[in-house]
């Protein structure tokens, strides 16, 4: 019996390697999306080893939750000093610094910090070329930076710190151990003590860590206890190996969710994947009904049966891990290769790396996803009667409608359990509904192909070969609803999320229109390590100064503690005009100035937190002492400032930065925007990351962001879409084999090559088609019902995205012709003769 | 050179052989055959005397080795796919044992298939003298599925005949069916010849359905050996059991 199996499985190549394919493909996702991060995480820790290399010893303030910590000072410094076992202890100043390139545009990186700290001469940057900055005009610039920047020794640069712009003069360049110009694509710039305390700690005379070095003999954890004891609490003190893990760990923090996310769309091709398997083995198993049944006869048992169908997927599922593995490793190395070397990263890469999660994921996932894939034709095909071997294998069309039944109930099970996702927000209960929707629609697909075919068909089948075509795609209604089905789950993912997006993006313009009363908008671009950038007060009061601004305001913003809860507040500097600008309406209490210990909070977060004017809570701000404040009004729900406490702008010295993060400014009627626009502009120009937009601009900055995830979805989502394109050439191809005889009549009665490549092409457009409608149509719902659970959440509007759904169904038409030809030119290229004889 | 007046298809000297060097076999050795127009001529041997070579060789569904081969006016040795194709779509019909119907196309649908493919229009007063010949009228709009094997093998004949061609070849038209339907399809072949003069051209290796054919054809080895004109049934078996004895020329 194996002897046999083996012997039909090596028979039919073509077959195997179709069906492998699909699993071949998954199976890369999965072990490249292993390969991709052991190997950033390994490269990350090695980049944070380096970086902590001559760190003995560092201490630091010690960080408490919610506050920002005191920074440290010299006579911390002789402290240390002082500590028996300490070589040298070397105060350290670091902050953010961004350099502006010649083009006057800041020069950004790909999430590669960018900063700037005091040249101590003792750190492990050794300068290159020129000297070390002397005069407070001076800088040093690492070698990376200057490569970036086009910077040479004698250059002028200018730099955005805590300050705006200023511009220094470049005295040399310094690079790392084994010349190198960063040890991972960072940007970094070195000043004198004084102007690095000054541009970013903001006051002078502090520091924010010390690198503490140990005497011979002395070994860094005795060095880390000593210093700790001598210095009391208030200070972390900790090894440099402690340091780099510490950091490394955050960064492979991160790169684990993205593994995560990479591993959830492997999981999507996987799925898909499945659909294609079944389906290629319920095919296979259709062709094989008489050799089955000959086993059968010559008394093979049901079990016997079963075991040569699995054995078969279990050989194909081994194959496919195995290349699929070795494929993933390839891709996972390149797409290091390309992280490391593409977007400015320049990230130092560890070598090439197999975990053993990515071997034993891929043979698992392979293996499994290809055997449960394989069940149910095995079973099917043991249920054949030995005399169907004697037959000519005329296999009425099976009644649909328990399959039918069957799907309608989980394709239910599947949206209450996407239902109760929603309600309790639990994200893994919201992706198994979607999933068993998937498996239900799927099975309800068998009965929807038959009119959906034939209308699909009718607009394609102006010809004989056109209809013969059409009437082939909806010959097997299960063959084509599983082809089909597998488009659906990429398509349907795609539109859902674009529903969403569209939704969202629809929210923000309404709201904008509304709520948003506020002609200009000044806020920081981007991020900057971690914050957006800010400006200082004293330039939002020339901006209300202005000739034609009516009013302005601005607030800053910080994170502050609450017993526990961590909250975002914001300092505004002038509440009436906010109320007019974001039409707030009061819920209770009147929308007044607050008084320094007054704060202000939304209707809902008031709900939430049983909080009603008068009542009084206490807030840990980055700074000082906990404050007390009193509620002195709540505002009536609306989409700005969502989940926010409103205080008053004096308490924004307890802020991290007591600076401008957003300001909002209204024109004097009959003043045209564009024009106050113009003079608002040249008040920032020492700060290049701030921008002044007017409302249609910012609402487009704004939803912009939606077309990058959405085009990264569409990336992530290509490869289930091509498994699924896979599916349908598979279909195809084993579908040519089946009608050999078929082809072969046609061709001898006079069909010429072209009419049968496009009774072939048609018969692939209609199952592409009819996937793609579908999966609009599985999208539509899918996204409708998450901007419904969203409604709460800020998504007020339904937006449909009608542009890109007939985009994704004219490319599922173009797919379908692509997928047609192999089959088509294998179709016409039958020997007539060898066709007919064909059984 | 033109064809004779009165002749639907001839081979010249046709050699026909498969494979090469000592694995060679010669299937035809120098054959050379007239079929006259509308009669219907029964091509007879054992297994392995070339008749069905022959007949494919002739219908231009493969390529001769050596000679030539003539449908009507068309020389169809050396023609390209498309000019063969255009050949079978508008001179030739086919009948092959297993019926070979679309499953996904009615009765009427298989019929007119030849037509439909070429773009062509139904003659609908031929189209109904041969629905009605073959007996087909009320079959019009079912799947072969549901149809038994002598009425799908008289639609497969209707479809041959449907498009007019210069000839028909059957190959085995009878060999899957009971003699009862067997009988019925030679017949309605027979009355083609008879009264559309439609030429037909058949191999069989059944005495009893070559006894239909206006002229038998005896292969052997790849030689024409004997010929006879309106036999019996026993007149086939006879010449069948004797052809042992008959000496093939070598080439």
């Amino acid at each position: 019996m194996l002897k046999a199996t083996l012997k039909s499985l090596l028979s039919r190549k073509l077959r195997l390697v179709l069906s492998a394919l699909a699993v071949v493909l998954g199976v890369m996702f999965v072990s490249g999306s292993f390969v991709l991060t052991d190997t950033l995480q390994r490269s990350f820790t090695d980049l944070f080893s380096s970086a902590f290399a001559n760190v003995d010893v560092s201490v630091s303030p010690k960080k408490e939750k919610g506050k920002q910590p005191e920074p440290l000072t010299p006579a911390d410094i002789s402290e240390v000093k002082a500590v028996p076992g300490v070589a040298s202890a070397v105060g350290e100043v670091e902050g953010s610094a961004r350099p502006i390139g010649k083009n006057g545009k800041v020069i950004t990186t790909s999430g590669s910090p960018r900063f700037g700290f005091n040249w101590t001469g003792g750190g492990q940057e050794k300068i290159r070329e020129g000297r070390a900055p002397q005069a407070e005009d001076e800088v040093v610039v690492g070698g990376y930076l200057a490569s970036t920047g086009g910077f040479r020794v004698g250059d002028d640069i200018a730099l955005l710190t805590l300050e705006p712009k200023k511009t220094f003069k470049i005295t040399g360049v310094y690079e790392y151990a084994g010349g190198r110009d960063s040890l991972g694509g960072e940007l970094s710039v070195a000043f004198t003590e004084p102007v690095a305390q000054q541009l970013l700690l903001g006051k002078k005379d502090v520091y924010s860590s010390i690198t503490v070095t140990a005497a011979n003999g002395q070994s860094d954890e005795a060095l880390r206890d000593s210093v700790a004891a001598a210095l009391g609490s208030g200070y972390e003190v900790k090894t440099g190996e402690t340091l780099a893990k510490e950091q490394a760990d955050q960064i492979n923090e991160g790169l684990k969710f993205f593994n995560y996310v990479l591993l959830g769309f492997a999981g999507i091709a996987l799925f898909v994947g499945i659909f294609i398997i079944l389906n290629t083995f319920s095919i296979i198993v259709a062709q094989r009904t008489r050799e089955l049944a000959l086993l059968r006869s010559m008394g093979a048992s049901r079990g016997q049966v079963i075991g040569s169908v699995v054995l078969e997927a279990l050989v194909i599922g081994l194959i496919a891990s195995v290349v699929g593995l070795g494929a993933g490793i390839g891709v996972g190395a390149l797409l290091a290769t390309i992280f490391s070397s593409v977007g400015g990263t320049s990230l130092q890469l560890a070598g090439i790396g197999v975990p053993m999660s990515a071997v034993i994921s891929s043979f698992a996932v392979g293996m499994v996803v290809t055997v449960v894939a394989a069940v149910m034709p095995a079973l099917r095909a043991s249920r054949i009667a030995p005399v169907a071997a004697m037959r000519e294998a005329a296999t009425p069309d099976r009644p649909l409608t328990k399959i039918t039944i069957i799907g309608a109930l989980v394709a239910a099970a599947g949206g209450t359990a996407l239902g109760f996702g929603f309600n309790s927000a639990s994200l893994p209960l919201v992706f198994g509904g979607i999933l068993v929707a998937f498996v239900g629609v799927a099975l309800l697909t068998p009965v929807l192909s038959k009119p959906m075919v034939s209308l699909i068909g009718r607009l394609l089948s102006w010809s004989m070969p056109g209809l013969l075509g059409r009437r082939n795609s909806a010959r097997n209604p299960r063959r084509t609803a599983i082809t089909a089905a597998a488009l659906m789950v990429g398509i349907s993912l795609i539109t859902g999320v674009s529903v969403v997006l569209t939704s969202a993006t629809k929210s923000i313009e309404k709201l904008a229109a509304g709520q948003l009363q506020t002609d200009l908008i000044i806020s920081g671009e981007g991020q900057v390590e971690g914050s957006p950038a800010t400006f200082k007060r004293e330039v939002l009061a020339e901006v209300e100064k202005t000739d034609g601004v009516s009013s302005a305001f601005g607030w800053a913003s910080d994170g502050v503690l609450q017993g526990d809860d961590q909250m975002f507040a914001v300092a505004v500097t002038d509440v009436p005009a906010m109320r007019t600008m974001f039409a707030l309406k009061p819920k209770s209490g009147d929308i007044a100035p607050l008084r320094d210990d007054q704060v202000a909070l939304p209707e809902d977060l008031a709900a939430e937190k049983g909080w009603s004017v008068g009542s009084t809570l206490t807030l840990q701000l980055a700074k000082g002492e906990p404050r007390t404040f009193t509620v002195r009004f709540i505002w009536a729900k609306t989409q700005v400032l969502q989940g926010a406490l409103v205080l008053p702008e004096s308490a924004s010295s307890g802020f991290r930065s007591d600076r401008i993060g957003q300001a909002f400014a209204q024109v004097r009627p009959g003043v045209p925007v564009a024009d106050v626009q113009k003079r608002v502009e040249p008040l920032f120009a020492d700060n290049p990351e701030i921008t002044v937009q007017d409302r249609s601009a910012f609402v487009k900055q704004t939803t912009s962001q939606f077309d990058t995830v959405l085009l990264m979805i569409q990336i992530l989502l290509a490869l289930a879409i091509l498994i699924a394109v896979l599916g349908v050439i598979n279909t195809l191809a084993l579908s040519v084999i089946e009608r050999t005889r078929e082809l072969g009549l046609l061709r001898a009665i006079g069909m010429r090559r072209s009419q049968v490549m496009r009774m072939i092409t048609v018969e692939s457009v209609v199952i592409s088609v009819f996937g793609a409608v579908l999966g609009l149509a599985v999208g539509l719902a899918l996204g409708v019902a998450t901007v419904q659970a969203l409604k709460d959440q800020g998504i007020s509007e339904l937006g449909f995205p009608w542009v890109t759904m007939a985009q994704y169904l004219v490319v599922a038409a173009f797919v379908g012709v692509v997928a047609a030809i192999l089959p088509a030119i294998r179709a016409a290229r039958l020997n007539v003769l060898d066709a007919i004889a064909y059984e | 050179m033109s064809a004779s007046e009165g002749v639907a298809a001839r081979a010249v000297d046709v050699w026909k052989s498969y494979g090469s060097g000592d694995a060679a076999v010669t299937a035809l050795a120098g054959v050379s055959v007239e079929l006259e127009r509308s009669r219907f001529t029964a091509i007879m041997g054992p297994s392995g005397s070339g008749k069905s070579t022959l007949m494919h060789c002739l219908a231009g569904l493969d390529d001769v080795t050596r000679g030539e081969v003539w449908i009507g006016d068309t020389l169809v040795t050396g023609l390209k796919d498309r000019g063969l194709t255009e050949l079978r779509r508008d001179k030739v019909g086919f009948i092959f044992q297993q019926f070979n119907l679309l499953p996904t196309l009615t009765a009427e649908e298989n019929i007119t298939l030849p037509l439909a493919i070429g773009g062509k229009k139904v003659d609908k007063a031929w189209f109904d003298v041969v629905i009605d010949t073959v007996g087909l009228r009320d079959r019009l709009t079912h799947r072969p599925t549901q149809l038994s094997g002598g009425q799908q093998q008289r639609v497969a004949c209707a479809r041959a005949l449907v498009s007019r061609p210069d000839v028909v070849f059957a190959d085995e038209p009878t060999g899957n069916l009971d003699s009862q339907s067997g009988a019925e399809v030679l017949g309605f072949l027979q009355r083609s010849a008879r009264e559309f003069g439609q030429t037909i051209v058949m191999v069989t290796h059944d005495p009893n359905a070559a006894s239909y054919a206006d002229r038998v054809i005896f292969l052997k080895d790849g030689h024409i050996v004997r010929e006879l004109l309106s036999p019996s049934a026993e007149e086939v078996l006879e010449t069948m059991k004797h052809l042992d004895d008959v000496a093939v020329p070598h080439a």
